[in-house]
């Protein structure tokens, strides 16, 4: 038994952690109220080679460990959680299928430019009528002669209208449901791809949060992603390994809200001492940090899981279902602790506890996870 | 990082996880009705080498790692939590305080015993002195080259059964500075004046003991005392830095029971035409409490990793018990709901394992001094 973590892992947390002090922090505040995409911090992001981290470096990605991935989007997302999310999509949700499923031709072609940050990628699954159920997903990719035409409408695209690359969930046998779903590489530059309404999102405002529309889309089959039939599988798999990502994002948005407590309860005087003399406070922060840690090991065990090789879907599952509420309270306890100062932008703790919501809600909302979770033990 | 154990480790959590099906599951139920220490078993742990799972080798212990006994206490629990808080107590606050802080003519003097068949037990709160350790009353009054206790404490963990009391006592009145009067000393149970009195009639963990100590001229030689004068507080509080562990593993370990409980049942009760576990009320129930037992489980090992690798761990261990004993507190509370009415019966171990969790928000520090030490921690990083 050893948590200890390596000089490798230690030094990636480091220097992610240095980059949000000095290029996310200052800025998050901005980009959130001006719901401004970071496009020039994500740049930096891909210098860093924080896009494609854990891609085998053959194809231009970082070759680092899940561990080192979660305690990046971790710090990032302390930093700011738009940035964070922007590059767990970038990671999990476009990279990992590509590294896991695609063909060398499509590594080529798609993955090594993800990966080394020149182009950025998305992930499309979501529909109007198609959220937790993926199932009932509409759009179509109809075969002709050797190409698909795609159709249809996704939603809640992050990265939407940023994004050079999308993976593609497609019917392919509408009949079959989950089982009739295929996965597909579309660029954005493709004709009858287009950006639809951008989200008014109450968090993760300098993200992106798009609908992306494809109309009469020619792709060749060889960007399908997997085998024929298959993407729902595809699609989960993503999902596992997004979820330790998101449980990250949770973690670094629930930490920064931390700090902001402490650092208010040590300087704030009432009743002739700093608040964080009193044990009302006092006892929040001890359950604040509690439940942080808590969340943060299970976060790690499901990277470390990962890493081994080992099923790791019910631990990225656990870990996601409480990181993410553990940011929710988090945040909401920063808020009280703050007072009326928290109700305001200038303390920064409104704006984690916005941020903090969607952690709950995507890639897999919190019922989903008991739904995976509670299957598992009763199986 | 590596969250596994080896296969020495293995071996034994895998010892512990029999001898606790077959040995101590015929039996928890009885002696929690009985309110009988199942000391035949205790015996037989003894035998096997469990009881003095963490003295080293060489005093002839089994010498594991606390990641390790942390894994034992929590499969012994799941089964038998009075089981759990002896072998806890023996060895968190009985021989690690000796170990820690003892003359090698104390170590070698004693933990052959512990490792043998003697039990350990530690004595620190008092009718008036319970979170508040520091107020304690018992005084230990030099004389000549003996030392003269006199006083009474409560709630002593394997009262009954113990033959060596780590006794924390007051030897010098230090005004404003109370905890630096207090020392610590090693009383042999058949030291004349040692009266074991009245055992509580508790709750739960109803198969072990809880007992008051007396001490009326209780005479130990001046070789008795651990460390020197004035130092009993820091051995009290490092001694439940690491029972802190062991009782955060046995609250693990009573959740999982719990949950093991509820998910069989969930499985065979029928309602609305299928199992309870296929409907969600149920279902998301049974994941939360599988989350949160992970989330603890994880916690109690970090504290034991960063004990075991000589890393501070005041504050980890607190986070572990604190959380593990308030997540064990709502896992067994929708055990119980899960089982229904079934649940509030004694035919159903749940009812033994709501009884038996309320203790460990309590023992070893509250919820509320966990929380005084977590917070104090955080506020000085």
């Amino acid at each position: 038994m050893d948590f200890a973590l390596t000089d490798e892992q230690q030094m990636i947390r480091d220097t992610a952690r240095d980059f949000a002090e000095r290029e996310l922090v200052p800025n998050a505040p901005k980009w959130d109220q001006n719901r401004e995409f970071p496009k020039e911090a994500i740049g930096k992001l891909a210098e860093l080679g924080f896009l494609g981290m854990m891609v085998d470096p053959q194809w231009d990605g970082g070759g680092m460990d899940s561990v080192s991935y979660a305690l990046a989007i971790e710090e990032i997302s302390r930093g700011c959680a738009s940035t964070g999310v922007i590059m767990s999509v970038n990671n999990s949700l476009v990279c990992d299928p590509l590294e896991r499923f695609g063909t060398d031709e499509q590594k080529e072609k798609f993955l090594k430019p993800l990966a080394s940050g020149q182009k950025l990628g998305s992930y499309c699954l979501t529909e109007p009528m198609a959220g937790s159920d993926a199932g009932a997903t509409k759009t179509t990719a109809v075969r002709d002669g050797d190409d698909w035409i795609v159709n249809g409408v996704k939603i809640f695209v992050t990265n939407g209208a940023y994004a050079d690359t999308f993976v593609v969930y497609a019917s392919t046998d509408p009949a079959q449901k989950t089982r009739g779903i295929s996965a597909f590489v579309i660029e954005m530059e493709r004709d009858g791809v287009s950006v639809g309404t951008r989200e008014k999102t109450m968090g993760i405002r300098g993200s992106c949060t798009s609908e992306i529309i494809f109309e009469n889309v020619r792709i060749p089959d060889s960007h399908k992603l997997g085998e024929e039939n298959k993407g729902f599988k595809v699609a989960m798999i993503t999902l596992n390994g997004g979820r330790i990502g998101i449980a990250a994002q949770a973690l670094g948005i629930a930490q920064a809200a931390f700090e902001r407590s402490i650092e208010y309860a040590k300087t704030r005087q009432q009743f002739d001492q700093p608040i964080a003399n009193f044990q009302a406070i006092q006892f929040k922060l001890a359950d604040m940090a509690t439940k942080i840690d808590a969340a943060r090991l299970l976060t790690l065990e499901a990277a470390h899981l990962k890493d081994r090789g080992e099923d790791y879907s019910m631990a990225a599952a656990k870990a996601k279902l409480m990181a993410s509420r553990v940011s929710v309270e988090v945040a909401d306890d920063a808020i009280q602790i703050h007072g009326g100062y928290g109700y305001v932008e200038e303390y920064h703790v409104e704006r984690h506890f916005r941020d903090a919501k969607i952690t709950e809600l995507y890639e897999g909302t919190s019922e989903i996870q008991r739904i995976v979770i509670g299957r598992g033990v009763t199986k | 990082m590596n969250l596994t154990f080896n296969d020495e480790e293995r071996m034994v959590i895998e010892l512990a996880r029999d001898f606790a099906e077959n040995e101590l599951a015929p039996i928890a139920e009885s002696i929690d009705q009985e309110k009988r220490v199942p000391i035949e078993a205790l015996r037989k742990m003894q035998e096997l080498g469990l009881l003095g799972l963490m003295i080293p080798e060489e005093y002839g212990g089994a010498g594991v790692r606390t990641s390790c006994y942390a894994q034992v206490i929590e499969e012994l629990a799941r089964v038998c939590a009075a089981v759990a808080i002896v072998l806890s107590v023996h060895n968190s606050v009985g021989a690690y305080p000796i170990l820690r802080f003892g003359s090698e003519e104390q170590k070698q003097k004693y933990m052959p015993k512990l490792a043998g068949d003697w039990i350990g037990a530690f004595c620190l709160s008092e009718a008036a002195s319970g979170s508040d350790a520091s107020a304690l009353e018992l005084k230990a009054k030099r004389d000549g080259d003996d030392y003269v206790l006199d006083g009474s404490k409560l709630w002593v963990t394997n009262g009954s059964i113990a033959n060596l009391y780590l006794v924390m006592a007051k030897t010098a009145d230090v005004p404003d500075k109370p905890h630096r009067g207090i020392s610590a000393f090693l009383v042999e149970k058949d030291t004349p004046g040692l009266i074991v009195g009245k055992l509580e009639d508790k709750m739960g963990l109803r198969g072990s003991d809880t007992a008051e100590i007396q001490f009326d001229g209780c005479r130990v030689p001046a070789s008795a005392l651990v460390s020197e004068e004035g130092v009993g507080f820091k051995i009290a509080m490092q001694a439940l830095d690491n029972g802190r562990i062991g009782v955060g593993s046995q609250a693990v370990g009573i959740a999982r029971g719990a949950l093991e409980e509820a998910i069989k049942y969930a499985k065979e009760r029928v309602a609305f035409g299928r199992p309870i576990a296929e409907h969600q009320a149920v279902q998301f129930k049974l994941a939360d409490m599988e989350t949160e037992i992970s989330a603890a489980r994880n916690l109690v090992r970090r504290a034991a990793w960063l004990k075991d690798s000589d890393q501070p761990h005041g504050k980890e261990a607190a986070m572990a018990k604190l959380y593990a004993s308030e997540m064990a507190h709502r896992v067994v509370h929708q055990a119980v709901q899960i089982h229904g009415g079934a649940g509030y019966i004694k035919e159903y171990p749940v009812e033994r394992y709501y009884r038996d969790q309320r203790i460990t928000e309590i023992y070893e520090g509250t919820s509320e001094m966990q929380r005084i030490v977590i917070g104090r921690a955080v506020i000085a990083e």
